[in-house]
């Protein structure tokens, strides 16, 4: 260890507590290192070192003062740019955002201003997170860590790489199909997607409302619960936002996994998934049992509808949620006079990418007038359907373990037909659909790519996952692995 | 029943999209391909099924109707495009033509 942008988050803040290292100093690290990488990397659309440094004095002056701070207090993060902060430009990778400058914070970023973390920066993401390689984006395309010419994932695949790249210790992302795992699988990190209402979704810019949820992407899983502890919780200001009783989360991650269920969907090991990524996430079940588990293989039936069902309904959401953006308000307006309606689809048509404008294409159809039947209201039962194989396979298994992503990092450019490109999903959507908590976790490589595992849950029993994860990692190596980029 | 660019135009309209004749060309096969991966669903067997729209149950949430601290006006305003006497500015709606 050289270097303290190599640390974890955790070590950091034991650091930083017994006041061995200042939060300066792991600022100044985190951007020495951000300066030296990202021009490989291009995770940022904004980054804000000034901001950061200002914030980590005025942690250094409390501990100065022996104030006893929260665990991220000092600790550089980074932030998906579809994550309000005010006074801090916030774009969700899109042009039609290019100005925005957000007068309030999400409710993350005030939460995490209160526990002290510092934002280094505004990641990059498919525009408003519809994709999966950040390719979408508006801006740039963010490069994987482990191989430049090979995308990070998406949507969240600015955080995977900041995080991978070792710009930021932990960064948040959102997740609508899979856009937190998917990236933190291609780039060898740890990502989660919470029970759906365990985070609130307010200033979170939305695409899917009844699928989005925000979480981590970190190096390690004591990370990864760390930071659920500081995100976690009812929000007035979210209505879908639950009260359940958020535990401290770092109390899960010991290892022992004796007794636990694990289920094994065969539909997630179909012709779909690359044979070298199903071997590969079997030697760590077999690595499971080693360690105390039972492993069995079960049947999820509705899996292979997941993905029509999801491309109905997120759609159908998302064409709904943009409609706010025409213009009058905030973002881009079109310099065009042509009366109202007029500015409303000249600003859209200059201010939307291609898949934005196809995805609320297609559910402004599914929703018009005669079509409802046919294809959101059957999407919608079938995602009844996909919720009952989970609800079924729970009788009997306490976690359910798949591949995250069907193959490693694609390259850049790789899928042109965005169908193919949809496919990157398969494995995660249908966790999403029923709104259950999912992990992924590094668990091998495959031609020298990051390979990555993914549990999923019970409603709002992250710490089960957790705890499992944190066994498993706790038993491997895998996890001290990075992309040696310099 | 493919899509037609006569249809694909109305549902353009209805998005409040304005899209070349390239970009409807473009888009109606996008979409056609789309409907036709969405026959899958016909293979399942709904009847009877409710129809999920959240997957948590999710009821109308009250407060009490009191004043607290929100945006000021300028703050709201602060991102307008155009704004006027503490209003934003639209295009003349009423009257036009």
């Amino acid at each position: 260890m050289s270097e303290l942008y190599e640390l974890t988050a955790h070590e950091a803040s034991k650091k930083l507590a017994s006041r061995e290292i200042s939060a300066r100093e792991l600022t100044e690290s985190a951007l020495s290192r951000i300066d030296a990488v990202e021009n490989r990397i291009k995770a940022f659309i904004t980054l804000t070192p000034k901001n950061a440094l200002a914030q980590a004095d005025a942690i250094d002056e409390k501990r100065t003062k022996g104030e006893t701070l929260p665990p991220l207090a000092g600790i550089p993060i980074a932030l998906k740019d579809n994550l309000c902060t005010t006074g801090v430009k916030t774009t969700a990778g899109s042009k039609i955002l290019y100005n925005f400058i957000p007068p309030y914070d999400a409710t993350v970023v005030s939460k995490l201003l209160t526990a002290g973390a510092i934002s280094v920066g505004k990641t990059n993401l498919d525009e408003f997170a519809m994709g999966s390689s950040t390719e979408n984006s508006g801006y740039h395309t963010s490069h994987n860590p482990w191989d430049t010419s090979r995308v990070p994932g998406g949507s969240s695949g600015g955080s995977a790489a900041a995080v991978a790249a070792q710009e930021a210790f932990i960064a948040l992302g959102s997740d609508t199909g899979g856009s937190i795992r998917q990236p933190a699988a291609l780039c060898g990190i740890v990502g989660m997607k919470p029970t759906y209402g365990r985070v609130s979704r307010y200033g979170l810019i939305a695409y899917a409302s009844s699928l989005d949820q925000i979480g981590p992407l970190s190096k390690d899983v004591l990370d990864c619960a760390l930071m659920l502890n500081a995100i976690c919780g009812h929000d007035p200001s979210d209505s879908t936002s639950t009260a359940t009783e958020v535990p401290d989360f770092t109390a899960a991650c010991r290892s022992d996994v004796s007794g636990l269920r694990i289920g094994i969907p065969k539909e997630y090991f179909g012709p779909g998934v690359l044979p070298e990524v199903a071997a590969t996430v079997r030697a760590a079940i077999d690595r499971l049992t080693e360690l105390g588990a039972t492993a069995e293989e079960c049947s999820l039936p509705t899996t292979d509808y997941g993905l029509a069902a999801y491309y109905i309904v997120a759609p159908a959401e998302c064409s709904s949620n943009l409609a706010r953006f025409d213009g009058v308000r905030y973002g881009l307006r079109s310099t065009e006079l042509a009366g109202h309606i007029g500015l409303t689809e000249k600003t859209r048509d200059e201010g939307f990418g291609d898949e934005v404008k196809q995805r609320i294409m297609i559910g402004t159809y599914t929703l018009s007038a005669g079509y409802y039947d046919a294809y959101y209201r059957r999407a919608q039962q079938v995602r009844t359907l996909i919720r009952r194989d989970f609800d079924r396979a729970f009788e009997t298994f306490d976690v359910l373990l798949t591949p995250t992503a069907p193959t490693p990092a694609f390259g850049i450019g790789e899928k042109s037909d965005p169908f193919a490109m949809k496919l990157a999903d398969i494995c995660t959507i249908p966790v999403n659909m029923a709104g259950l908590p999912g992990i992924s976790l590094p668990c091998g490589f495959v031609d020298n790519l990051p390979i990555g595992l993914q549990l999923i849950g019970k409603p709002y029993d992250e710490a089960t996952l957790l705890r499992i994860a944190y066994t498993y990692e706790q038993a491997t190596a895998w996890h001290k692995q990075f992309p040696k980029l310099s | 029943m493919a899509l037609t660019p006569e249809e694909v135009r109305k549902v353009a309209l209805l998005a409040r999209l304005e899209l070349s004749e390239d970009e409807i060309a473009a888009q109606a096969v996008h979409l056609n391909n789309l409907l036709l991966q969405f026959e899958t669903l016909k293979d399942v067997d709904v009847s009877g099924i409710e129809p999920t729209s959240h997957s948590i149950p999710v009821y109308n949430v009250f407060r009490e109707d009191l004043i607290v601290p929100s945006l000021t006006r300028e703050a709201a305003l602060s991102n307008a495009p155009e704004q006027r006497d503490g209003c934003f500015v639209v295009p003349r709606i009423v009257g036009e033509g």
